[in-house]
């Protein structure tokens, strides 16, 4: 069985590389382009900040940051400089982009980690129900419960979670991502961060649990009525084991197929969200990157964010060609 | 609408508009019932003796993108700046100079020499001694590098250090505003020995800094918080008072009153929360406002025009404009109260330049259209007369643009607002200039010819510098007046050069100087001592205690 896959697996990873580098590029070209158009520069935005500017300033400022050069050579110092795999240095936070980039993505990869945990499990147990209950009150509900969670705006929903949790019981506390200064260790350290992750990941989640619930419950109904399923229950197979192991497997190819793109979506929720929660994640830094002008960071930020979509992508296939042997790898 | 009544304006009858404020948080505090008096006299009347101990959460609304204002002047550095790094001086709530790291100073009659005793025994927080040499080449940091300082600094010419404990600056001119531009948060003292040879904008001290202040530093967590410890071996015996200080970043306007109602946080200034929420958050349980502490930044909201505009070449349409806007009301609506209405272009709250026999223009519709009729622009058929651009600086909130496009169009003349984030705004104002009017939020500063002569200055007209004359504004007696002020060093001389350009640019309608707006301070009040100068809670924080 392994035997018959490994090679299926292998031309996917080969098809995604070949792919992977010219797309790769390509981005990162019209990322540079695209954020030239916008306008003001990181000198622009540090003058302006700093309430008072003189001509000299302002002049050293640019070309201190290689701003007042000409746009090639602009990009193509950008160019050479990842060819020897350097992101370059942020203007604004006077630090390498890779060192600022290395120290956020951890945050933000936990808490997309927990947001699809979350919709994943809430979504498809609330999707299962309604499958099994279509057409019922429950279903109902539960469908009037998801269409709220796919329109309402994530930051509104973190606010409110805030108030009632934070606020009125007092059980969670309202942004951050750990106790400050409480230097804890091992386990104590692991419940503090998840006290601090909980919020955000379930404001970051609640679109997705809506998204998932829906394709769940559809799948499954479609599921239900094909033949293997009626032959599992003909076997005299339990309605519980018939749900679990024939009608809720085949129908979550789909959803692990939304899932592995939505990982990208989950990233540009997290501007939101981390802004909200005070996160200190990769989404909080490319707003403010945006904001101050700060393009070497962005870009930085885009260039990973394009890397983790094609991984992620890669993954998906390779997943799904272990899932169901008929997809096959083009 | 017939013109309100002269006394609606309340900065003509003394007590000015700190009264309305002060009642507005008296109500604030019943409300609360909270007991004790309102927040203006509760520390100056009961001043029971401060305790040791404690740790002080201090919100800062964005993250510093350094945490020295050797180079920069943003101010999130500013916040933090000077818990560690100090200045020669510091001011009262009246300007006055007081002793930091100078213990005396005087200024010789001619306005060139300034002698400052410095401070003996003083250590920098990696034990090394603090010296005269210190002190003169932070100075010459300051005349090359800081955005302000390059100006404050220009005249310079030598800063001597006859003894590790004097330093003696020369200038080649008078510099009036040398002596209130001091401060730790505008002229910081940086240690020789770790900025020597090297670039003071990258230099790693801006990160890590090490200063001779009440608070060391201790981590900075990027995103998350700073850390700043309690300074055991601080030259003020017995201060700091607290043991710590945990600086946090909230971006979001909503979430900071989230985390005050949650009673995470003990101190703000801003206001950290819209105005719109200030007075619920301030009236929670155990919590007070504060508008005093920002005088050193004097704020203010100031509506220019372009004056390469033929339409608004004409002196009757500015004055049009001005009778248009009502100034009490914008001050009411969009900034809750929370300032005074301002008649020209000078901060009611620089008591020593500002001049109070000036009266705004007043509003007054029949006199606009009478002024726009007069001007050769009758209404057309649909009401309108002309159409002008608007921009207004982000700082200014969408609101304050929609109010002043509503205002103008009640004259007939159709605004079109175009509002950008604040980035775009700078290059559009000061290198695209495309604007008819442009609503700017730009600070006096502690001394006019830093915060009003340069958007008035005819040589200060630099296409593509932020907040320099980008209404291209051209007055050779305004020139004069502004010149003559910057050097001379007779304080009541320059008071009357002060009151003399107000009077000009008043009768000329240069500018409009709508709204001193207001910072607000956010406290906990068990936390003392947050607010003793005019900077408010930029200052050190060494005197800073919590109540048990």
């Amino acid at each position: 069985m392994t035997m018959r896959r490994l090679p299926r697996i292998l031309k996917a990873v080969r098809r995604t590389a070949l792919q992977a580098v010219p797309t790769v590029i390509g981005i990162l070209i019209l990322n540079f382009f695209l954020l030239r158009l916008t306008p003001g520069d990181a000198a622009d935005a540090l003058a302006g900040e700093a309430g008072a500017a003189t001509v000299e300033t302002l002049a050293a400022l640019k070309s201190k940051f290689g701003l007042d050069l000409p746009v090639a050579e602009q990009l193509g110092g950008y160019l050479w400089n990842l060819a020897h795999f350097s992101l370059g240095v942020s203007p604004r936070y006077n630090q390498p982009v890779a060192e600022l980039i290395g120290a956020r993505l951890p945050n933000t990869l936990s808490l997309m980690g927990l947001a699809l945990v979350f919709a994943l499990l809430i979504g498809i147990t609330l999707g299962a129900l309604m499958a099994t209950f279509a057409g019922r009150p429950t279903d109902r509900v539960l469908s009037v419960l998801a269409l709220l969670f796919y329109s309402i705006p994530s930051f509104w929903i973190g606010l409110m979670l805030i108030v009632l949790f934070s606020v009125k019981l007092g059980w969670l506390p309202t942004g951050g991502a750990e106790t400050i200064g409480a230097n804890l260790t091992g386990w104590d350290a692991v419940l503090d961060r998840a006290r601090y992750q909980i919020l955000p990941a379930l404001s970051l989640a609640l679109f997705y649990v809506a998204i998932y619930a829906r394709l769940t419950r559809d799948d499954m109904i479609e599921v239900r009525t094909q033949d293997h399923v009626r032959t599992a229950r003909a076997k005299g197979l339990s309605p519980f084991a018939v749900t679990r192991d024939h009608v809720l497997r085949n129908a979550l190819i789909p959803v692990t197929t939304m899932a592995g793109i939505h990982l990208a979506g989950l990233m540009g929720g997290a501007v939101v969200v981390e802004t909200v929660f005070s996160w200190p994640g990769l989404g909080r830094l490319a707003y403010e990157a945006v904001m101050g002008r700060d393009f070497h960071v962005l870009l930085g930020i885009l260039l990973l964010s394009s890397l983790l979509v094609v991984a992620v992508n890669a993954a998906i296939d390779i997943l799904q060609a272990w899932l169901d042997p008929r997809i096959e790898v083009r | 609408m017939a013109p309100p009544p002269a006394d609606a304006f309340p900065f003509l009858a003394p007590p000015p508009r700190r009264a309305v404020l002060k009642g507005l948080l008296a109500a604030a505090c019943v409300i609360a019932a909270s007991a004790g008096t309102p927040s203006f006299a509760a520390e100056t009347e009961a001043a029971p003796q401060p305790v040791r101990g404690g740790v002080l959460r201090f919100l800062v609304e964005h993250e510093p993108s350094t945490l020295v204002t050797i180079a920069h002047t943003a101010g999130p550095t500013q916040r933090v700046s000077p818990k560690v790094t100090e200045g020669l001086l510091t001011y009262d709530l009246d300007f006055n100079p007081k002793p930091a790291l100078a213990t005396e100073w005087s200024v010789s009659p001619d306005g060139l020499t300034y002698i400052f005793k410095l401070r003996e025994g003083v250590k920098w927080h990696d034990g090394r001694d603090f010296t005269a040499d210190d002190v003169a080449y932070s100075i010459q940091l300051l005349k090359e590098g800081h955005p302000r300082g390059r100006a404050t600094f220009a005249s310079v010419t030598a800063v001597e250090t006859p003894d590790p404990h004097t330093a003696i600056i020369r200038l080649s001119k008078p510099a009036p505003y040398l002596l209130t531009a001091l401060d730790a948060n505008e002229s910081p003292i940086v240690a020789k020995h770790i900025y020597e040879g090297t670039d003071p904008l990258t230099n790693k001290n801006g990160a890590a800094p090490i200063g001779t202040g009440p608070f060391i530093f201790k981590e900075w967590v990027r995103g998350s918080h700073i850390i700043l410890e309690r300074n055991p071996d601080y030259w003020d015996k017995g201060k700091p008072y607290l043991d710590r200080i945990v600086v946090r970043f909230i971006a979001d306007q909503s979430a900071r009153s989230a985390a005050f109602e949650a009673g995470e946080l003990d101190l703000a200034g801003g206001p950290p929360v819209p105005y719109a929420d200030l007075a619920r958050v301030s009236a929670l349980p155990g919590l007070g406002a504060e508008t005093r502490g920002y005088e050193y930044a004097g704020r203010m909201t100031q509506l220019y025009f372009n004056f390469e505009r033929p339409i608004l070449q004409d002196k009757r349409v500015r004055l049009a404009i001005a009778h248009a806007i009502d100034q009490q009301k914008l001050l009411d609506v969009v900034y809750y109260g929370y300032g005074a209405v301002a008649p020209s272009v000078i901060s009611p709250k620089l008591k020593a330049f500002y001049d109070p026999a000036l009266e705004p223009y007043g509003f007054d519709l029949k006199a606009a259209n009478r002024l726009l009729d007069e001007a050769g622009y009758p209404r057309k058929t649909d009401g309108t007369r002309f159409a002008l651009k608007l921009y207004a600086n982000p700082f200014n909130t969408q609101a304050a643009g929609d109010f002043v496009k509503q205002a103008l169009a009640k004259v007939g003349i159709a605004v079109d607002f175009q509002f950008f984030d604040f980035s775009t705004y700078i290059q559009k104002a000061y290198t695209g200039r495309d604007f008819d009017l442009t609503l700017e939020s730009l600070q006096n500063l502690f001394d006019p010819t830093l915060g009003v002569q340069r958007t008035l200055w005819s040589k200060n007209f630099r296409v593509g510098l932020p907040f320099s004359n980008a209404s291209h504004y051209a007055n050779p007696e305004v020139d004069r007046l502004l010149e003559a002020a910057a050097v001379e060093p007779d304080p009541a001389k320059r008071r009357q050069l002060w009151l003399d350009f107000q009077k000009v640019v008043y009768a000329d309608v240069a500018a409009l100087g709508l709204i001193a707006v207001d910072g607000v301070t956010i406290f906990n009040r068990k936390v003392k001592n947050h607010t003793i100068g005019v900077t408010g809670v930029d200052a050190s924080f060494a005197d800073v205690w919590i109540e048990k």
